[in-house]
C-alpha cells in the first residue's frame, strides 16, 4: 500500500497510465460478459445512431458497435502482447548472442538487420500480410518480423557494453562455459533494455495491427479490429460519425494509457533517464 | 572523412541487396500472380482455353524462369535505372516514378516543416517553464500526439472537414508549379494530421535536451555576463540541445515516404504509397519492387546526410 502511494507521488502520469492499462486488460478478458452482442453478430437495422440500447449505435451490416468495440479490445491486447513478447524476446536473444560471439558472424547479422530496417514497417507488414494471408495470427507473425530486428539492434548495443566489462573477462577467467556466461552474466544485465523495449512496444503494435486492418490488409474484415471498424467509419462519415468516434477513442485511450505506463517504467527501471522524459 | 562517406556507401549495398530479395521473394510467395488475374478478369469460357493464356502471359513477363534468374536480371536492369514495365499500367516503372515521387516527396517535407516549426518552440517553452502549468500542457499535448494514431487524428480531421466546410478530397491532384493554392489546399490536412503525429517525440526530444543543457557551466557564464534571457535560451542553450534532435528527425525524414501511405489513402492523395497498396493487391512484381527500392533509397541517403550534417555541426565529433 505504502508502495502504490508512493507511485501516486513520483509518478503521477504513470499510475494514471497504469489505471487505464488496468481498464484495458479487464474490458479485454471480461469481453464475453460485457458485451451484449457477440462482435459479429449482424442481427440488427444497419446505421442506428446511438440510443439505450445500442449506446454507440450499429455499424453497416447492423452489428453492435459497443460489442465490437470491447472485443476489440481483446484483440488489440492479444495481438500486441503476444507479438511483442515473441519478437522482443527473439531479437534480444539473437542481438545478445551475436554480441557475444562478435567476427563475422556479428557483422553478418547486423547486414540483416540493415536490410529489414531500410524497408518502411507499414509497407513490409503489407507484403507479409499479402504473402501470409490475412488472418489474426499471421498479423501476430508480420509484427514479430518488424519487431525482432529493432530489438536485436538495441539489445547488441547493449550487450556490447556488457561484454566489454571486467566481471565478463573475470568469469572467463574463472574457465565459465560460454553457455554460463551468456546465461547468468550477460543476459541479466540486458533485462532492464529488454522490459523497456517491450513496455514501449505494445502500444506500437496496437497501432501497426490497426493500421493494417485500416488499409485492409490486417485481420479479416468481420474481426473486430479497431483499424478495421475506423476503414468502415470513413465510409460513412457523413451519415454514421459514431463509427468513427467510439473506435477511434478506444485505441487512442488504449495508446495513451500504454505510453504512460511504459515511460514511468523506463523511467524506474532506468536511474540515468530518471525524471528526464515526459 | 571522405573514407567514413565511402564507407557508409559500401554498406549501402548490402542493404539494398537484402531488402530487394526480401521484397522480391514476398511478392512471389503472394498466392496468385498477375497472369491469373488478368486471365480471370477477361473471363474467357473454358478452363483449358485460360490455362493456355495464363502460360503465355508468364512466359512473356518471364515469370516461368527460376526466381533467381528473375531476380538476377531485375537488379542487373535496377542498377542501370531500369525497372521495367508496370503489369498493370502498361508502360515503364520509370514513368509511374516520376509522376508519383514529387507528389509524395512535397507531402514528406511539408509535414516536416510544419512539425519541426511547432515541436522546438513547443519543447523549448516545455523546458524553460519545467514542471509549470505550460510545461504540463506542453507534455500532455504532444503526448496525446503520440497516442492518436494517424489514422484517427486523419479520420477526425476529414471528418471536420466534411461538416464544417462540406469539403471532400478532391479526385484530381493539381501539381505545385500549376496551381500552388490548389495544391497546397489539397495537401495541407494530410501534412497536418502527420505533422501532428511527429512532433510529440520532436517535443519531448527537445525538451530533455534543453533541461539537460541549460545545467550547463557555459550556459550560466551566459547569464552571469548579463545577456538577455531570449539570447541565452536561443542563442546558446537551443543551439546545442539540437543535435540528438537533428538525428531524430533525419531518421523520421527517412521513414516519411513509406510512412505517408495512410494519409495518403484518407485524403485521396495519388502518391507513392496509394500506388503501392495498389501494386501490391494486383500483384504488379515491377512497381512493387521499384517504389520499394526507391524508398529503401531515400532512407539510407537521408540518413547518411544527417550523420554527415551532425558532423558539420558538432566539431567535437569525428569518425574516422
Amino acid at each position: 500500500m505504502r508502495d502504490v502511494g508512493r507511485l501516486l507521488r513520483r509518478q503521477p502520469l504513470g499510475a494514471a497510465g497504469g489505471l487505464i492499462v488496468f481498464v484495458l486488460i479487464a474490458v479485454a478478458v471480461l469481453a464475453p460478459r460485457l458485451a451484449p452482442h457477440g462482435p459479429k453478430e449482424a442481427s440488427f437495422a444497419p446505421y442506428l445512431p446511438p440510443s439505450v440500447e445500442f449506446p454507440m449505435g450499429t455499424d453497416q451490416v447492423g452489428r453492435d458497435v459497443m460489442s465490437r468495440v470491447i472485443w476489440g479490445a481483446r484483440l488489440s491486447l492479444y495481438v500486441g502482447l503476444v507479438s511483442v513478447v515473441f519478437g522482443i524476446t527473439a531479437g534480444s536473444l539473437w542481438g545478445a548472442v551475436t554480441a557475444y560471439v562478435g567476427g563475422a558472424t556479428d557483422i553478418g547479422s547486423q547486414r540483416i538487420v540493415d536490410a529489414v530496417m531500410a524497408l518502411p514497417p507499414i509497407i513490409l507488414a503489407l507484403a507479409l500480410m499479402a504473402a501470409l494471408g490475412q488472418s489474426v495470427n499471421n498479423v501476430i507473425l508480420a509484427l514479430v518480423v518488424l519487431l525482432t530486428p529493432t530489438a536485436a539492434r538495441t539489445i547488441r548495443s547493449v550487450a556490447l557494453g556488457v561484454v566489454a566489462s571486467p566481471y565478463m573477462e573475470a568469469a572467463r577467467a574463472v574457465g565459465a562455459s560460454r553457455w554460463r556466461i551468456i546465461s547468468r552474466h550477460l543476459m541479466p544485465n540486458c533485462l532492464a533494455a529488454y522490459i523497456v523495449l517491450v513496455t514501449t512496444n505494445v502500444s506500437y503494435a496496437i497501432v501497426v495491427e490497426a493500421s493494417l486492418s485500416f488499409i485492409g490488409a490486417g485481420a479479416p474484415p468481420d474481426e473486430p479490429s479497431w483499424g478495421g471498424m475506423l476503414t468502415a467509419g470513413i465510409q460513412a462519415i457523413e451519415t454514421a460519425p459514431w463509427m468513427i468516434f467510439f473506435p477511434g477513442l478506444s485505441i487512442s485511450l488504449a495508446v495513451f494509457g500504454l505510453n504512460l505506463f511504459g515511460d514511468s517504467i523506463r523511467d524506474v527501471t532506468d536511474p540515468r533517464l530518471r525524471g528526464g522524459l515526459g | 572523412m571522405g573514407s567514413y562517406v565511402v564507407r557508409r556507401l559500401l554498406l549501402f549495398i548490402p542493404a539494398l541487396i537484402g531488402a530487394s530479395i526480401l521484397i522480391f521473394v514476398l511478392m512471389r510467395l503472394v498466392p496468385g500472380d498477375i497472369a491469373e488475374i488478368l486471365v480471370y478478369q477477361t473471363g474467357s469460357e473454358t478452363s483449358g482455353v485460360q490455362q493456355k493464356q495464363i502460360q503465355q502471359i508468364r512466359q512473356e513477363l518471364g515469370l516461368t524462369r527460376p526466381v533467381i534468374i528473375q531476380y538476377l536480371s531485375w537488379i542487373g536492369g535496377a542498377a542501370r535505372g531500369d525497372f521495367g514495365k508496370s503489369y498493370t499500367q502498361r508502360r515503364p516503372v520509370w514513368d509511374i516514378l516520376r509522376e508519383r515521387f514529387p507528389r509524395s516527396m512535397e507531402l514528406a517535407i511539408l509535414t516536416l516543416v510544419l512539425a519541426l516549426i511547432w515541436a522546438i518552440p513547443l519543447g523549448v517553452i516545455s523546458a524553460v517553464h519545467q514542471n509549470g502549468a505550460l510545461d504540463y500542457v506542453a507534455r500532455i499535448a504532444s503526448l496525446s500526439g503520440l497516442s492518436l494514431p494517424l489514422f484517427v487524428t486523419g479520420a477526425l480531421i476529414l471528418y471536420g472537414l466534411v461538416r464544417v466546410f462540406h469539403w471532400i478530397p478532391p479526385l484530381e491532384f493539381v501539381p505545385f508549379s500549376e496551381d500552388p493554392v490548389e495544391n497546397l489546399k489539397q495537401l495541407i490536412w494530410p501534412a497536418l494530421a502527420q505533422a501532428y503525429y511527429i512532433s510529440a517525440p520532436i517535443t519531448r526530444l527537445t525538451r530533455s535536451q534543453m533541461l539537460e543543457v541549460i545545467r550547463q557551466d557555459y550556459v550560466r557564464t551566459a547569464r552571469a555576463k548579463g545577456l538577455a534571457e531570449r539570447a541565452v535560451v536561443y542563442r546558446h542553450a537551443l543551439r546545442n540541445s539540437l543535435l540528438p534532435v537533428v538525428t531524430f528527425v533525419g531518421w523520421w525524414g527517412g521513414r516519411l515516404l513509406g510512412g505517408l501511405v495512410i494519409m495518403e489513402i484518407i485524403f485521396v492523395v495519388p502518391g507513392m504509397g496509394t500506388a503501392l497498396v495498389q501494386a501490391v493487391s494486383q500483384r504488379d512484381y515491377p512497381t512493387v519492387q521499384a517504389m520499394v527500392f526507391v524508398m529503401a533509397v531515400v532512407f539510407l541517403v537521408v540518413n547518411l546526410v544527417v550523420d554527415l550534417i551532425y558532423i558539420w555541426l558538432d566539431p567535437r565529433i569525428h569518425y574516422a
